[in-house]
């Protein structure tokens, strides 16, 4: 189980632009963050950088879990439950063999009837994903969240595209996962439903 | 079932069922083979001689054509970023990748080889050393192919950038190939096979490291 996420004096590049600089927080286990900024301000690229996927300009992330320092960031990547911009989904793929196959690929196998049921995607199992509205996609990609079983949520946007009903499901999936000791940090611009910290970007440095 | 085969029924599932994968490649392969004889003209004597390099061209053209998507798809629908942060590593994606690609390409290919190969009246022998060399070789198309693939995958035009990239790569594969064909065609040894399956078995272990740095790069980009 990890007990925090600590970064310090982050650096988050694209190319030669420099979107975020000498940034520094803490989250811990049962906490959710809030990233807000403006469009550009360096939200999704911060959430790449803390998934291992983006390299840091400078600074470093690390996951403390026990004694052990995670730092390396394939490693780091390895516990992160990745709620991107795009949905990944295949148009040919049911929806229930898209969560399976992301299932299996994650190493956990069993009870994608149940997710579907969580997210409200029972009925369209078997439907082709290209049949999905973005809504509906959006449900899938947050099943699959589930089924990762990572401590760590990274959620780009995850309010997007969906209806009211669905904005409430994300607010109380994150509660849960917080409330069963987990972590995340959203890049988002409606709140999260819950006391948690926000964290806002600005243009080019961070203002707090 | 383990990430590695989940991810490779997945890949060999999508080519055939999006297309692009093994019955693109067959037709791709069937009209050059048919081409060629009707281009050349009813020279047996030639068309046997020419046999075994236009079909292994013609075979390692066909299995490029889909080779573009192999890391593209799911780089840009986000598939890509989910596979780099499973418990498999990106090296171990890359040759679950190459193994459907050769599976669902290299194989049909492999396998529909002998039938073409009447169109250029190859012997009972060379058939057989066509059929072999393809089998041997194949694997290394599509390995190598993807370390083209992870290069070009965030490119919008990669398909046409790839083949640059990849044929002159090939270029062992295509050479030892035809050479089996042509040992059996005339008899005299040339060792083509131990360099086939040398090129063949190095290209195929070493590729997905080095794919899998592209795939790092592109990434982070």
């Amino acid at each position: 189980m990890i007990q925090s996420l600590t970064a310090e004096k982050l650096t988050v590049q694209r190319g030669s632009r420099r979107l975020v600089e000498n940034l520094s927080f803490t989250v811990k286990a049962g906490q959710a963050l809030s990233l807000e900024g403006a469009n550009g301000a360096g939200k999704t690229s911060l959430l790449r950088l803390i998934a291992g996927l983006l390299p840091a300009g400078a600074g470093s992330v690390t996951l403390h879990e026990g004694d052990t320092e995670i730092s390396e960031p394939e490693e780091r990547g390895k516990y992160v439950g990745w709620l991107g911009h795009h949905d990944a989904l295949k148009a040919s793929f049911t929806v229930s063999e898209q969560l399976a196959f992301f299932s299996k690929l994650y190493g956990r196998e069993g009870d994608e009837i149940a997710l579907l049921g969580q997210v409200g995607l029972s009925r369209q199992a078997e439907l082709p994903c290209r049949y999905l509205s973005a809504g509906q996609r959006r449900r899938l990609a947050l099943a699959r969240l589930l089924a990762s079983r990572r401590p760590l949520w990274l959620l780009d946007e995850p309010f997007a595209a969906l209806d009211t009903v669905g904005k409430a499901l994300v607010a109380r999936l994150i509660a849960l996962h917080c409330g069963e000791g987990g972590l995340v940090i959203a890049a988002t611009h409606e709140s999260l439903g819950l006391s948690n910290e926000t964290l806002r970007l600005g243009n080019a440095v961070l203002k707090l | 079932m383990t990430p590695f085969l989940a991810l490779l029924t997945r890949d060999l599932r999508l080519s055939v069922r999006e297309g692009g994968g093994a019955v693109l490649a067959l037709g791709f392969f069937a009209l050059v083979a048919t081409l060629v004889p009707l281009g050349v003209g009813p020279d047996l004597n030639l068309l046997a001689k020419m046999g075994g390099g236009i079909l292994w061209v013609g075979a390692a053209l066909a299995a490029l054509l889909s080779l573009d998507r192999l890391f593209q798809a799911d780089y840009e629908d986000g598939s890509l970023d989910l596979i780099a942060l499973s418990p498999l590593s990106l090296e171990g994606a890359a040759f679950a990748k190459i193994a459907a690609h050769w599976l669902s390409t290299g194989l049909p290919l492999t396998l529909l080889s002998p039938i073409l190969s009447v169109f250029f009246g190859l012997s009972g022998s060379a058939v057989i050393a066509l059929t072999m060399s393809l089998a041997i070789g194949t694997p290394a198309v599509s390995a190598v192919g993807a370390i083209g693939a992870s290069l070009t995958l965030s490119l919008r035009r990669g398909g046409l950038i790839l083949p640059l990239i990849v044929l002159p790569l090939l270029v062992p594969a295509v050479m030892f190939g035809a050479g089996m064909v042509l040992e059996a065609q005339t008899g005299l040894t040339n060792g083509a096979v131990g360099f086939l399956a040398a090129f063949s078995l190095a290209a195929s272990l070493l590729s997905p490291f080095v794919a899998a740095q592209g795939v790092r790069l592109n990434l982070a980009g």
